[in-house]
């Protein structure tokens, strides 16, 4: 029990120190940040210590449980195949101490209409590891996450604070939380290329019970991104008569810092005949005038014991960046420049659909709860100013560009 | 700076330790009569590897992003 106590003293303190150097980090590369984001990082630096070093027991909460889920995903359309592996491992070191681990890869084949029009077809790969740890102390839920992503042209790093509370009988959860990201871009082909960026996250939710069948959240999260965010390869186009085809290709020119601003309304809901349905709205705008707007409705129905079937119906909508153009009128038209179809005026529809399989325990590995599921969604993109330059009809009248995928998750639970 | 800051979380921690005793409303859902709640069909992270990938599919292909509700920490793509 003693030893039980040191470990988990030793935990908080690893916590503390870890929130305080975090805040100390974030002070120091905030500073080319606006005033008001400055003042933010240090209220929610000192909520964060704040619950850290709070003692409110009445009644604990307890961790997730352990579990492992092996996962094969498969992305499919607009020219691009992305599939690979990915496992996510979840244990308890003690009651009051958990452990995560999350490996994933992406094996990309690219032939995209923006690689077609300026470029050749490419395949390169993406590894992603994650390291986590949760420690809860009475209501208090603190977790510490690290977070890597190497590529052959970009390599990201970052770590995230989180603390969540339950209060008020239980009924309400808090939660707020920090992240900082480090990202090195290179272009292939080029040794001389190098150019970094930063971003800095913070995010704040609210859970409540509503009633006894349903629930809702709000969530808020700003982004700052400082650096170098172009895609390195991407070109805009221009209209050019010195030349036979009539067009020009210059680099993408995207201004050095973004802010972002989200919040996120959800509610869950749990129907009579024992099913549940989840209803999400979000509204996002930046400053790069950008403004979307997102609404997705869940279901999730029990066949007995063993099957359990989820339908998601999501719309998507956008607005442009203020300075993108699918065809600028002439070369250095503006001093920022872009036609990346993700910053162009656009919708998309998903309809998915989800099946889980509990295995039976006599089947399942040791003896212990397992799970099969297959989950599948469709989304259709439709580009309202975003144009397919191999298509005919003469530059700046060709149709319109849109495109649909497939996505497939195939993936194994064992909870232990 | 720093002063300021370990005040304000000294002045939050105590705010935290009194909790909402001092207000009139009552938590008006009892423990006991949360049961629909727990159901694990009623989870939001009943799938969270599934999550992950869904979070990474739309963040590289929307502009939107923030406030998932997840812990973040961008794509990492280009």
């Amino acid at each position: 029990m003693a030893a039980k106590q040191r470990v988990v003293q030793k935990v908080e303190k690893v916590v503390v120190v870890a929130v305080t150097k975090f805040k100390k980090i974030l002070v120091l590369k905030t500073r080319s940040l606006s005033m008001t984001l400055r003042l933010a990082v240090r209220l929610v630096a000192s909520l964060l210590l704040s619950l850290a070093v709070s003692v409110t027991s009445i009644q604990a909460a307890v961790l997730d449980k352990d579990r492992v889920d092996v996962l094969y995903h498969s992305y499919e359309g607009g020219g691009m195949k992305i599939d690979g592996p990915s496992i996510l491992l979840r244990k308890k070191a003690t009651e009051s101490v958990a452990v995560t681990a999350y490996y994933y890869l992406d094996s990309i084949s690219s032939a995209s209409v923006d690689v077609l029009s300026t470029a050749s077809a490419y395949t390169e790969e993406r590894n992603e590891g994650q390291l986590g740890i949760e420690y809860l102390r009475d209501k208090t839920l603190m977790s510490f996450n690290l977070r890597q992503s190497d590529e052959d042209d970009y390599f990201a790093q970052s770590f995230s604070v989180n603390v969540s509370q339950d209060t008020f009988g239980d009924l309400t959860n808090l939660s707020m939380g920090l992240s900082y990201g480090d990202n090195d871009i290179k272009r292939n082909g080029d040794d001389i290329f190098e150019e970094e960026s930063q971003q800095y996250r913070l995010r704040a939710g609210i859970n409540q019970i509503l009633t006894r069948n349903l629930t809702a959240s709000l969530n808020i999260e700003a982004i700052a991104d400082d650096g170098y965010l172009n895609n390195p390869y991407r070109t805009v186009r221009y209209i050019d008569n010195s030349i036979p085809s009539g067009v020009g290709y210059q680099s993408e020119i995207y201004p050095q810092t973004r802010n972002s601003f989200a919040t996120k309304l959800s509610a869950s809901y749990y129907l009579p005949y024992r099913a549940a349905l989840f209803l999400h709205y979000r509204y996002f705008s930046d400053s790069w005038e950008i403004k979307a707007n997102d609404i997705e409705v869940g279901y999730r129905h029990p066949f007995g014991d063993t099957f359990e079937l989820e339908l998601k119906l999501r719309y998507y909508q956008q607005s442009a960046a203020n300075f993108y153009s699918d065809l600028y009128p002439y070369k250095d038209a503006q001093n920022y420049l872009a036609r990346d179809k993700e910053l162009s005026d656009f919708d998309n529809m998903t309809i998915g659909i989800g099946i889980t399989y509990s295995i039976p325990d006599s089947l399942s590995y040791g003896h212990s709860r397992s799970e099969a599921s297959l989950q599948w969604d469709y989304i259709d993109f439709n580009y309202n100013n975003f144009r397919n330059p191999m298509d005919e009809g003469g530059v700046g009248n060709e149709s319109l560009y849109g495109f649909s995928a497939n996505v497939i998750r195939a993936f194994y639970s064992i909870y232990f | 700076m720093i002063k300021y800051t370990v005040k304000a979380a000294i002045l939050l921690a105590l705010i935290n330790l009194t909790g909402c005793s001092s207000l009139s409303i009552k938590p008006w859902v009892k423990p006991y009569e949360r049961q629909n709640l727990a159901d694990p069909i009623m989870s939001a992270s009943r799938h969270p590897i599934a999550s992950m990938h869904v979070a990474h599919v739309l963040d590289g292909r929307e502009a939107a992003r923030g406030a998932e509700g997840g812990e973040g920490g961008g794509c990492g793509c280009n």
